[in-house]
């Protein structure tokens, strides 16, 4: 928005030429402006005067600059000559008055235009903040102001998981209702192996995000309230997710009860290793911190040495989905095309729950005792 | 690199790992799990740290550390190790080293 307001622009010399000043701004406004394109990216932009043009409507006698004396006298000795002249002038400026007059009109209009689609927005913020999703918080108060969002690759990020969950529920819809009718392997294989793909993007997804901004990730901010109750290193847990989609395999041969317990069995293994050595940065990390003596005020070096222990941050992260994505490759492997299906499905309405969970949860002092 | 070869012809399961780096602590407490006692070499108490890290990378390995050696073999970084170790491979590859005391 590049736009004129009479509140900027220092107080001129009163009398005729007012209003040829003031018709100069307004005709500046609307020659080069943005409003009322729906540019909504710059709410707050800054209101900066322009008024070195001048509309070329108007009549030959405006003048440019600030040199306001003698154009008054001449005005008065010309007009005292010239009856005609000051009829058209009169006229003129009635006329440069109206049009004036009607466009700040069109202006104050985009303004309240402008203004209740911010008033819409915030409250539309609001609504999917007490939903419980994390919204990008430039509102927010965060630790040293700094905001999460100010991060592209963040940002970016947070835009693509709306976009992969809504994805999901659409690809849990018609395995749904795949499921409740008659589908050849054929499709049915399809549809599994869209859905494996879709939770592997995920994880591309995640291993770019922790690239920039690796605590984000860690706290699972970009998940609802419940789902975060669950977090482990960044996501779920693998030995949850077998738990969960265990009693849903109606008939299982030996071979595949077997290997289901073999894999539950090394998951919560490799957990295991995975929260130890994330036990040991975290004594590492607090050594770091810790070190030299507290209270001097002086703590660089430590600040320092312990952002190069977080690196190591990253690389628990990407191990974590790598278990992830090896525990659903093993169940692909164990599971007939049709069980693997339910439990594609079985697992999406499982964190579909959870969703619903954090939301009637945030909305619960709503309702009406 | 000689002493890269001699260190991970060593008998049993040996890993390479460094005392800062946790990823092998990870990987050493999973050996463990499996009544294994790898031999650690922590390469950055090693005057030739560089060349050890450089000849590690060179026989394959994504990270210098941690790269696992099971009966003279490289079987890779923790990558390798854990997807080996969910598709059920790794007790089996560990099994002759495996403590007979439990």
């Amino acid at each position: 928005m590049n736009s004129t307001s009479t509140h900027f622009v220092p107080p001129r010399r009163v009398g005729i030429y007012e209003p040829l000043h003031q018709i100069g701004m307004w005709g500046e406004t609307f020659k080069s402006n943005n409003i009322g394109n729906g540019n909504m990216n710059t709410p707050s932009h800054i209101i900066i005067p322009n008024n070195q043009k001048v509309d070329n409507n108007l009549s030959e006698d405006t003048s440019h600059g600030t040199a306001g004396t003698p154009h008054m006298f001449d005005q008065e000795a010309s007009t005292s000559r010239n009856p005609d002249k000051i009829q058209r002038r009169l006229a003129q400026n009635r006329e440069a008055a109206r049009k004036s007059r009607l466009r700040k009109k069109a202006y104050v209009q985009q303004l309240e235009t402008s203004r209740l689609k911010l008033i819409q927005l915030e409250q539309e913020l609001d609504r999917a903040r007490q939903q419980g999703f994390y919204v990008g918080n430039g509102i927010d108060t965060n630790s040293l102001g700094f905001s999460e969002t100010m991060n592209p690759g963040i940002a970016a990020f947070e835009m693509e998981y709306g976009h992969w969950v809504e994805e999901q529920d659409r690809q849990i819809c018609e395995l749904r209702t795949v499921l409740h009718g008659h589908v050849s392997d054929v499709e049915l294989r399809l549809l599994v192996e869209t859905a494996m793909k879709h939770y592997f993007e995920l994880f591309r997804m995640k291993s770019s995000a922790a690239k920039a901004d690796v605590f984000f990730v860690m706290s699972g901010m970009w998940k609802t309230s419940a789902e975060r109750f669950f977090l482990w290193i960044g996501g779920f847990r693998p030995s949850d997710l077998l738990k969960v989609l265990l009693p849903h395999f109606d008939i299982m041969t030996d071979q595949q009860i077997f290997d289901v317990c073999n894999l539950r069995q090394s998951c919560e293994q490799a957990e295991d290793a995975l929260s130890q050595g994330m036990g040991k940065l975290q004594h590492t990390l607090a050594d770091c911190v810790a070190a030299g003596h507290l209270g001097e005020g002086n703590y660089i070096p430590q600040v320092n040495s312990a952002m190069e222990r977080l690196e190591a941050l990253v690389s628990f992260v990407n191990q974590a989905d790598h278990l992830r994505h090896e525990t659903l490759q093993q169940m692909h492997r164990i599971l007939t095309t049709r069980q693997a299906a339910r439990g594609l499905l079985a697992l999406g309405e499982y964190f579909q729950r959870l969703r619903a969970l954090s939301s009637s949860w945030a909305t619960r002092h709503r309702e009406p005792t | 690199m000689d002493k890269v070869v001699r260190m991970s012809s060593e008998k049993g399961v040996v890993i390479f790992s460094k005392s800062s780096c946790c990823m092998s602590y990870a990987v050493q407490v999973l050996f463990q799990d499996l009544g294994v006692h790898p031999t650690i070499h922590e390469i950055d108490k090693d005057p030739d740290c560089r060349e050890i890290e450089k000849a590690l990378m060179r026989l394959g390995c994504s990270t210098p550390v941690p790269a696992i050696f099971v009966g003279g073999k490289l079987v890779g970084s923790t990558n390798e190790v854990m997807s080996l170790h969910l598709s059920g491979s790794l007790v089996p590859l560990v099994k002759p080293f495996q403590a007979n005391l439990f």
